[in-house]
C-alpha cells in the first residue's frame, strides 16, 4: 500500500460495552490524510467514547484502530500520542494553576526526550518558552501566554485546548466539540482557528453546531445508539432520509 | 513442621484457631469493607474500634454485667454511638476530602491509643470464657475449645445476618447503589447522609463487639488494635473493598494463613500474611471479589 | 533584602550554629535535618506525585538495617555497606512502588500501609536477623575522608553538608523537564497520557526515587543513632514524616523542611514534659487537617500576602 492511500485513520468492527450495555457497537470508518471528518449524533451516540477509544483513554473490546497503516490498537494513549495522535476534550482539561504557556509547555515536553530530564531547570529553558509562544500566537492568544488558565475567559480556554494540541503537531488531531460554551464571536474565533489548521493535519471533530461544523468539514458520519447508521459527503449525508429521522425523530 | 503436619490433633486444634481468627476478622473486616466501598473513607480508626471495645468489656464485665454475651452487645452499642458522633461531627466536615479524612482517622487512632493506656494501664487485661461454654467439648477423641467453636459460629450468624440485610432489605438495596455508583444513589434521592451514619455505626459497633468477642481469645491490650488494622487493610484489599463476600473468604484465608504461619515458621509469619494480598493486587487489582480499584 | 541574601544568611547562620549551640542542641539540630531530608522525599510524592504514602518508613528503616546488618554481620566498612544498603533500598521501593503503583489514591495508600508492615514484621520478628525487639547496636559512624564525626558538632556538619546537597538535587529535579511532567500527572493525569507522557512510569520512577532520599535519610539516621529499633518501621514512624510534609506544606519545598522541624521539636521538647507523644501527635495530625490544610509554609505566606497588600 502507498502512503497516498492508506488511510489516516481506519476503525474496524470497533466495539465497547460498559455494564453490558453498547456504547459503541461494530463501528468501522475510514479517514483519508487530509480529510476533515465531522462526527454527529444524539447525545448518548458513543462519539465522545469513540475518540477515548482512538486515544487510548477506554480499551476496546474488540475490533481494530490503524493510524496510517499502523495497528494502534493494543497501544497506551502516550504511545499513541508519540504517533501522531492529539486531541482536545469537550470538558475544558487544562492545568489551572499554571501559566497559558506552561501549559503548552508541557504539550511540548511530552514528545520530547526532554521529559525525562531530572536535572536542568525547565523555567530557564528559551527553546521551549520561545515555541510555546509562537503556538500561542497562531491561536491569538500571546498575549495572554503569563496569565493563569484560572484567569482567562472560556473561550480563551476552548482555544488554548486547541493550541496543546496543535503544539504537538499531528498528524491526526480529534476535537470534542471545540465550540461547546461558546459565544457568538467566540465561535467565529475558534472557527477561524480550525480552519487555519493546514491540511498535513487529518481532522475529526465532534460538534453539535451544524452551520460552523458542517463548514468545516469534507465528510460526515452520523452515528446512534453506537453505531454507523450513514455516512459519506457532506452533501450526501445531510439529504439521506435516515438523518432526518435520527434527528426529527420521524 | 511435617511431623507437626501429620499429627491430626495440631491440625484440629490449629484449623479451630483459624477459624475463630477468621471469624473474628470477618466482626472487623466487614465494617471496614462497608466503609469504605460506601463513604470511601479507609477508617484507619477502625482497630481503635476493636481494642476500645475490648476494653469497654473488661470494665463492663469487672463492673458487674452478668456475662460476655450481654458485655459484647452493650460495647457494641457504646462503639457504635462513638462512631457515629465521629462521622457526624469531624468526617461530615471533610466530605470530599479523603484525604484529610484519612489523616483524621489516623490522628483519632493515636489519641484513641494513648487514652486506653491512660485508663487501662499497659499491662494485658484478660477476659474470662463465658462460663458455659468453658469446657471443652470431646467428639471423636478430640478435644475443642468450645469457645472458639462459638466464635465461628457467632461469626457466620453475622454474615448471614449482614447477608440478608444487604441484599434482602430496601436499606441493604440503598446502600448496594450507593457502593455501585454514588452520584446515582443520590440522584434518585437516596438518602446518602442518614445512609453515611447508619453504615458507620454499623461498622463501628461490629469492631467494638468482636473486640470483646475476640477479648478471651487475645485479651485486651496496648497495640491491639495496630496488630488489628492491617489484618482488616490485608482481608480488604484481598476480598476486595466493598463486599461481603469478599471480606468472608479473606478473612478465614488471612485466619488460617496467619495461624498456620504462626505455628509452622514464626519468624516470618507476618511476612508470609502480607503474599496472598500481594499475589492479589498484582494480577486482579480491584481484589478477589472487588468490582472497583481499591 | 534579596532572595539569594536572605538565603546566604541562613546558610551561614546554619553552619555557625556549633559556635554558639550546646552538644544537646546540636544532636537535636541534627535530627532535625535527618527528619528533614526524610520528609522532603516524601514530599515528592506526596506533594508532587499527588501519592500519600503511609508507609515511608520502609525506606529509611530499609536503609537503616540493611546498613547495620551488613557492618554488624558481615563485617563491612562503611565505604562499602552504605552504597549496598542503598542500592537494596533503592530495589525494595521498585518492588514497593510496583505492587503499590497498582492503585491510586486510597487504594495507594492503603498497600502503602500493608506493605510497609512487612517490613516491620521481619523486623520485629525475624528475631535471628534483626535481633527483634533488642533492634540493632554496636554500631559505629563513618569517617568521611578520614574525618572522624563523633562528636555533635562534628556530626551536624557532616549532616547539614548531605542534607543541603540532598535537598538542592530534591530542587532541581522538582524544577526540571521532569519534575513539570510529574506535578501534570498529579493534575491531570489523563491529559498528561494524551500529551505523551507515560505516566505510570513518571509515578513509579518517582517513588523509586524518593526511596532513594529516604534510604539517604536513614544512612544518617543509623550513623546518627548508632542503633536502630523495628519501630524505625513502624506506622507511627510513617505516620510522623507524614504529618511533617502536610503541617508544612506539602508540594513546597520548606514546606516539609518546616513541618519536620516542628515534628522533632514536639516530640523532644513538649512530649518531655506532657510524657504524651502519641495523644500530641493525634491532635496536630487533627488540626493540622481541620483548620490548617494546606500547611503551614503555604499559610504563612498567603498571610503575608494579605498584610502587604
Amino acid at each position: 500500500m502507498t502512503s497516498s492511500t492508506t488511510p489516516a485513520l481506519a476503525i474496524e468492527h470497533l466495539r465497547r460495552s460498559f455494564g453490558g450495555l453498547p456504547a459503541t457497537d461494530d463501528i468501522s470508518i475510514s479517514v483519508a490524510a487530509g480529510e476533515r471528518r465531522l462526527i454527529i449524533g444524539p447525545n448518548g451516540a458513543g462519539k465522545t467514547t469513540l475518540f477515548n477509544q482512538i486515544t487510548g483513554d477506554i480499551r476496546s473490546d474488540s475490533g481494530m484502530i490503524s493510524l496510517f497503516g499502523e495497528d494502534v490498537t493494543r497501544l497506551r494513549p502516550d504511545q499513541r500520542a508519540h504517533r501522531g495522535i492529539a486531541r482536545t476534550y469537550q470538558i475544558i482539561t487544562l492545568f489551572g494553576r499554571d501559566t497559558l504557556e506552561h501549559n503548552i509547555v508541557l504539550a511540548l515536553l511530552g514528545l520530547s526526550r526532554a521529559r525525562w530530564s531530572m536535572v536542568r531547570g525547565l523555567a530557564p529553558r528559551s527553546d521551549f518558552r520561545d515555541r510555546a509562544r509562537d503556538v500561542l500566537a497562531q491561536v491569538g492568544l500571546r498575549e495572554l501566554a503569563e496569565r493563569t488558565v484560572a484567569e482567562v475567559s472560556y473561550g480563551d480556554r476552548r482555544r488554548l485546548e486547541i493550541a496543546m494540541a496543535l503544539a504537538q503537531a499531528p498528524r491526526l488531531l480529534l476535537l470534542d466539540e471545540p465550540l461547546a460554551g461558546l459565544s457568538r464571536e467566540e465561535r467565529a474565533t475558534v472557527q477561524q482557528v480550525i480552519a487555519s489548521i493546514p491540511r498535513a493535519v487529518t481532522l475529526v471533530m465532534i460538534e453539535h453546531d451544524m452551520d460552523i461544523a458542517l463548514e468545516l468539514a469534507d465528510s460526515v458520519t452520523l452515528l446512534h445508539y453506537g453505531r454507523v447508521i450513514v455516512q459519506g459527503s457532506r452533501a450526501e449525508v445531510v439529504a439521506d432520509p435516515r438523518t432526518q429521522e435520527v434527528y426529527l425523530g420521524h | 513442621m511435617l511431623a507437626q503436619l501429620s499429627n491430626s490433633n495440631f491440625l484440629v486444634i490449629q484449623t479451630l484457631n483459624s477459624l475463630s481468627l477468621g471469624g473474628l476478622l470477618f466482626l472487623l473486616a466487614a465494617g471496614f469493607s462497608l466503609i469504605f466501598g460506601l463513604m470511601r473513607i479507609a477508617n484507619l480508626t477502625h482497630g481503635s474500634l476493636f481494642m476500645l471495645g475490648a476494653y469497654i468489656g473488661v470494665s463492663l464485665l469487672e463492673a458487674g454485667v452478668p456475662n460476655l454475651w450481654l458485655a459484647a452487645l452493650a460495647g457494641g452499642v457504646a462503639t457504635a454511638v462513638l462512631g457515629g458522633l465521629f462521622e457526624r461531627l469531624v468526617l461530615r466536615s471533610l466530605a470530599g476530602n479523603s484525604q484529610g479524612q484519612v489523616l483524621v482517622t489516623l490522628g483519632v487512632s493515636f489519641i484513641v491509643a494513648d487514652l486506653c493506656l491512660m485508663l487501662w494501664g499497659g499491662d494485658p487485661l484478660p477476659i474470662q470464657t463465658p462460663e458455659s461454654v468453658r469446657s471443652p467439648l470431646r467428639v471423636a477423641g478430640f478435644t475443642f475449645p468450645a469457645y472458639r467453636l462459638v466464635v465461628v459460629a457467632l461469626a457466620i450468624v453475622v454474615a448471614i445476618g449482614l447477608y440478608v440485610l444487604i441484599e434482602r432489605t430496601r436499606l441493604g438495596a440503598m446502600i448496594r447503589a450507593g457502593v455501585d455508583d454514588m452520584p446515582m444513589a443520590r440522584a434518585v434521592g437516596i438518602p446518602v447522609s442518614r445512609l453515611f451514619t447508619i453504615v458507620f455505626c454499623l461498622g463501628a459497633g461490629l469492631a467494638g463487639a468482636g473486640g470483646i468477642i475476640g477479648g478471651p481469645i487475645l485479651s485486651a491490650y496496648p497495640g491491639l488494635d495496630a496488630d488489628m488494622l492491617p489484618l482488616a487493610l490485608i482481608v480488604v484489599i484481598l476480598g476486595g473493598v466493598g463486599s461481603l463476600a469478599g471480606a468472608f473468604i479473606g478473612s478465614f484465608l488471612i485466619g488460617f494463613v496467619y495461624t498456620f504461619g504462626s505455628a509452622l515458621v514464626p519468624d516470618l509469619a507476618y511476612v508470609i500474611l502480607f503474599l496472598p494480598m500481594i499475589l492479589v493486587i498484582a494480577f486482579r487489582p480491584t481484589g478477589l471479589f472487588g468490582r472497583m480499584g481499591a | 533584602m534579596s532572595r539569594t541574601a536572605w538565603l546566604a544568611g541562613g546558610l551561614l547562620a546554619l553552619f555557625a550554629l556549633p559556635l554558639v549551640a550546646g552538644e544537646f542542641y546540636l544532636n537535636l539540630a541534627s535530627q532535625m535535618l535527618i527528619a528533614a531530608l526524610f520528609a522532603s522525599s516524601l514530599n515528592l510524592l506526596v506533594g508532587y506525585a499527588g501519592l500519600t504514602s503511609l508507609g515511608h518508613a520502609s525506606f529509611l528503616g530499609a536503609a537503616a538495617y540493611l546498613s547495620a546488618w551488613l557492618s554488624l554481620h558481615l563485617g563491612l566498612a562503611h565505604w562499602a555497606s552504605a552504597p549496598i544498603a542503598l542500592a537494596g533500598t533503592v530495589l525494595t521501593a521498585a518492588v514497593f512502588g510496583w505492587i503499590a503503583l497498582r492503585a491510586t489514591g486510597l487504594g495507594f495508600l492503603m498497600l502503602t500501609l500493608a506493605l510497609s508492615q512487612v517490613l516491620w514484621g521481619l523486623a520485629y520478628r525475624w528475631v535471628g536477623v534483626t535481633d527483634g525487639d533488642n533492634g540493632l547496636r554496636g554500631l559505629t559512624r563513618p569517617e568521611p575522608l578520614g574525618v572522624a564525626i563523633e562528636s555533635a558538632d562534628r556530626f551536624y556538619w557532616f549532616a547539614l553538608l548531605v542534607c543541603l546537597l540532598a535537598i538542592g538535587l530534591i530542587a532541581l529535579f522538582v524544577r526540571s523537564p521532569f519534575g513539570a511532567a510529574l506535578r501534570g500527572t498529579r493534575d491531570q493525569p489523563r491529559r498528561m497520557g494524551a500529551l505523551g507522557f507515560d505516566v505510570w512510569l513518571i509515578r513509579w520512577l518517582t517513588f523509586v526515587i524518593a526511596g532513594f532520599w529516604a534510604g539517604v535519610a536513614g544512612l544518617l539516621f543509623i550513623w546518627y543513632h548508632k542503633y536502630v529499633h523495628p519501630s524505625a518501621l513502624s506506622l507511627q514512624a510513617s505516620a510522623e514524616v507524614l504529618l511533617a510534609v502536610i503541617a508544612g506544606g506539602s508540594g513546597t519545598l520548606a514546606g516539609p523542611v518546616v513541618g519536620a522541624v516542628m515534628v522533632v521539636f514536639l516530640k523532644n521538647f513538649v512530649s518531655a514534659y506532657v510524657e504524651r507523644w502519641n495523644m500530641l501527635l493525634g491532635f496536630v495530625f487533627l488540626a493540622i487537617v481541620l483548620f490548617l490544610p494546606e500547611g503551614l509554609v503555604p499559610g504563612m505566606r498567603r498571610l503575608i500576602r494579605r498584610v502587604k497588600s
